[in-house]
């Protein structure tokens, strides 16, 4: 789960890590009044799911309280296109006001999990405002890294260590080791999978501080925590995203039209690669899971057939745990209240099967049966892409 | 012959109580696996659907020489389950629970460096021999026994290809599911080594998926080490950077963890690679000659 950057620089707050101050509004008068509270210089920044803001128009500096309602009357509203939004871009519903730090130096520093080493590593580097990605590639000696202990967690000395490699000297080194010990606390108090502070800054008049924050959250660790799922905005999700996460469905939407319904995470991607060796584009990505009931077929069904794009349907399922006769009876359901006219092909294997595919023989739904994974493949990209059965 | 689990594994279920737990230990049971009981908290001294029912895993080993521990208890006391029974000596230990949180999971993992036990999972579907066995929840009906060992990452394309290589008249050594998480118990190449050294397995199928580094670990240890014919198929060619396709670990993040640098890896190993999850008994076949 991801989070804005208000959200993300509140909770880094509330573990003592160093922010400029500020405030988040949703209307142009809101941005004016927190700037007139700060005083002097501000930046006004769309608060959206998606890096790379600062080029499309999405963050701006203004001199005064007017200034930044008039930054704010423009940003907020528009529909922000970044490398990392869907094309058509986001809506920006809120900005964040923030006190404009004279900036000495950025530095970047960032905490997850390393699978490698089935730990959790801080990352620091002084390339700061740069893709780590990039930093990696072409100079991976500028990164430090340190591992932290799976059961003691994070040092003071690598805590250090990060700081003296960020290039912090005294009163600095101080604020930079806190600031490091206290984002770690956070990461690891509330399960988070990715903490990125993208630039971290030293001010001119000589302050350590997170300039920007990314958080995202371990999905698998949200349960214990209610006050970070309270922070969720769902404007910033897919509609049909949404709507799969209310039934427990791993949904992911993608831009093809071969709408896939499968059981089990490996053999559903196995489907979209499948369907595109075929010539076809799958239009989502779905696992409905091992233990599916028939409720959660039938909407799984509804939410993968509402997308408009999908011309056919292609079901494949292997049967362990998830029997059948359960899934034909949510897809006999499915397309009953739906009142469906796509084509739907299904390749079922597995436990009762028999029975499955003699319910669906005798429900008078306009069904066509594939012989195996490759045939159903076939089947389900011939008819999305017109042919009739 | 065979790896993991055979004849003599004594299966004690953990959370035996529940309705997983109960399902598939008596479906384990009816392959012929021996389950001699299980451990849910409080309720012990009592029987549940015929299997006698302890506190602790402790009492399991103690009483009935339990040398396999199987999990379905929640995610959130999964973890500490896992712990209880590396704590009790228990050898293997097999984690079928999907959602385990990754701090837990790193935690535990460190925890079980300090034991002499071993992990397969969490979030997998189990470890199968075929006809001596079953100690998961795969359908066992599919499997028969024979020369191929089968370790995946994930649960249902491991169904899938075994049903490949059946209805080809190809049976299994042993097959293992090692999980979809980021952080789990045993990696491709701890089952690998175990796969080379079986005299049984004449040949391996490797189903790997997007995300991490595994798979070219797994390639690194096959290019030195592996004198039999590995097949391998990496699922998640089509997915896109960025986004968690269903398992924990399956995701392509900072250009890392492409399907294509992993096919690449394997093949550069000597490893055989399918591009058709369609076509993944077919390639066995041929690799073997049967």
């Amino acid at each position: 789960m991801k989070i804005h950057e208000h959200q993300a620089k509140s909770l880094l707050r509330d573990f003592g890590v160093a922010v400029p101050g500020g405030d988040v509004a949703d209307t142009p008068a809101g941005a004016r009044a927190i700037a007139q509270r700060l005083g002097g210089k501000v930046v006004v920044k769309a608060q959206v799911h998606a890096g790379g803001r600062g080029k499309a128009g999405g963050i701006k500096l203004a001199d005064d309280p007017a200034g930044a309602e008039a930054a704010a009357r423009q940003i907020l509203g528009m529909r922000l296109k970044t490398p990392q939004t869907p094309p058509e871009g986001i809506l920006v519903r809120t900005v964040m006001v923030e006190e404009a730090s004279a900036i000495d130096r950025e530095l970047y520093l960032s905490i997850t999990l390393d699978r490698g080493r089935s730990t959790h590593v801080v990352m620091a580097s002084q390339a700061g405002g740069m893709e780590i990605e990039e930093v990696a590639e072409r100079t991976p000696e500028k990164i430090f890294r340190e591992w932290t202990h799976p059961a003691l967690g994070l040092g003071d000395f690598q805590a250090r260590r990060l700081a003296f490699g960020l290039g912090l000297t005294g009163d600095r080194l101080k604020q930079g080791v806190a600031l490091i010990r206290g984002l770690f606390a956070l990461y690891l108090a509330r399960d988070c999978s990715l903490v990125e502070i993208n630039p971290l800054v030293v001010t001119k008049d000589g302050r350590v501080l997170a300039l920007d924050a990314k958080l995202n959250f371990d999905d698998n660790a949200l349960y214990r925590h209610p006050a970070v799922v309270a922070l969720r905005d769902v404007h910033e999700e897919d509609p049909l995203d949404v709507e799969a996460s209310k039934y427990s469905l791993n949904y992911i939407k993608l831009d093809g039209n071969v709408g896939c319904m499968v059981n089990g995470a490996g053999l559903a991607m196995a489907t979209m690669d499948i369907v595109k060796l075929a010539g076809g584009e799958p239009a989502n990505f779905l696992d409905v899971g091992g233990g599916a009931s028939p409720e959660q077929i039938e909407n799984a069904f509804r939410i993968l057939s509402s997308d408009p794009s999908v011309k056919a349907v292609f079901i494949n399922v292997f049967g362990g745990i998830l029997r059948v006769d359960r899934l034909a009876e949510g897809v006999i359901a499915a397309v009953r209240t739906l009142g469906l006219t796509l084509p739907v092909v299904l390749r079922a294997e597995g436990t009762n099967v028999e029975l499955g595919k003699k319910m669906l023989a005798e429900s008078g739904l306009a069904l066509t049966m594939a012989d195996d994974m490759a045939d159903g493949a076939r089947k389900a990209v011939a008819f999305a892409k017109g042919a009739r059965a | 012959m065979s790896v993991l689990v055979d004849t003599s594994t004594r299966v004690v279920v953990q959370g035996i109580t529940g309705r997983e737990g109960a399902f598939h230990a008596a479906r384990c049971k009816e392959y012929g696996t021996q389950v001699v009981g299980g451990v849910t908290p409080g309720k012990g001294g009592t029987t549940h659907e015929g299997f006698p029912v302890w506190n602790t895993v402790d009492e399991a080993v103690r009483e009935e020489d339990a040398n396999c521990a199987l999990i379905f208890v929640p995610p959130a006391a999964a973890a500490d389950a896992i712990m209880e029974a590396a704590a009790a000596g228990v050898p293997l230990v097999i984690c079928i629970t999907e959602g385990i949180p990754v701090t837990d999971m790193v935690r535990t993992k460190h925890f079980l460096g300090g034991t002499a036990s071993r992990l397969i999972g969490p979030n997998c579907p189990g470890v199968i021999t075929p006809g001596q066995a079953k100690i998961g929840i795969m359908p066992g009906h599919i499997h028969r026994p024979g020369p191929v060992g089968v370790v995946s990452r994930s649960g249902t394309l491991t169904y899938e290809v075994v049903g490949q290589l059946t209805g080809r008249g190809i049976g299994q050594s042993t097959c293992v599911g090692i999980g979809g998480d980021p952080v789990n118990g045993t990696s491709f190449v701890e089952v690998l080594r175990l796969f080379n050294e079986d005299p049984a397995t004449r040949a391996i199928m490797m189903i790997g998926e997007i995300g991490g580094t595994a798979e070219e670990e797994a390639a690194a240890f096959i290019s030195a080490h592996v004198r039999k014919p590995v097949v391998g198929f990496i699922c998640g060619q089509t997915a896109p950077p960025g986004r968690r396709m269903g398992h924990a670990g399956a995701i392509i993040a900072g250009g890392k963890g492409t399907a294509a640098e992993k096919m690449k890896a394997l093949e550069a190993a000597g490893a055989t690679l399918v591009r058709s999850p369609a076509d993944m008994g077919a390639t066995v076949a041929k690799v073997i000659g049967a």
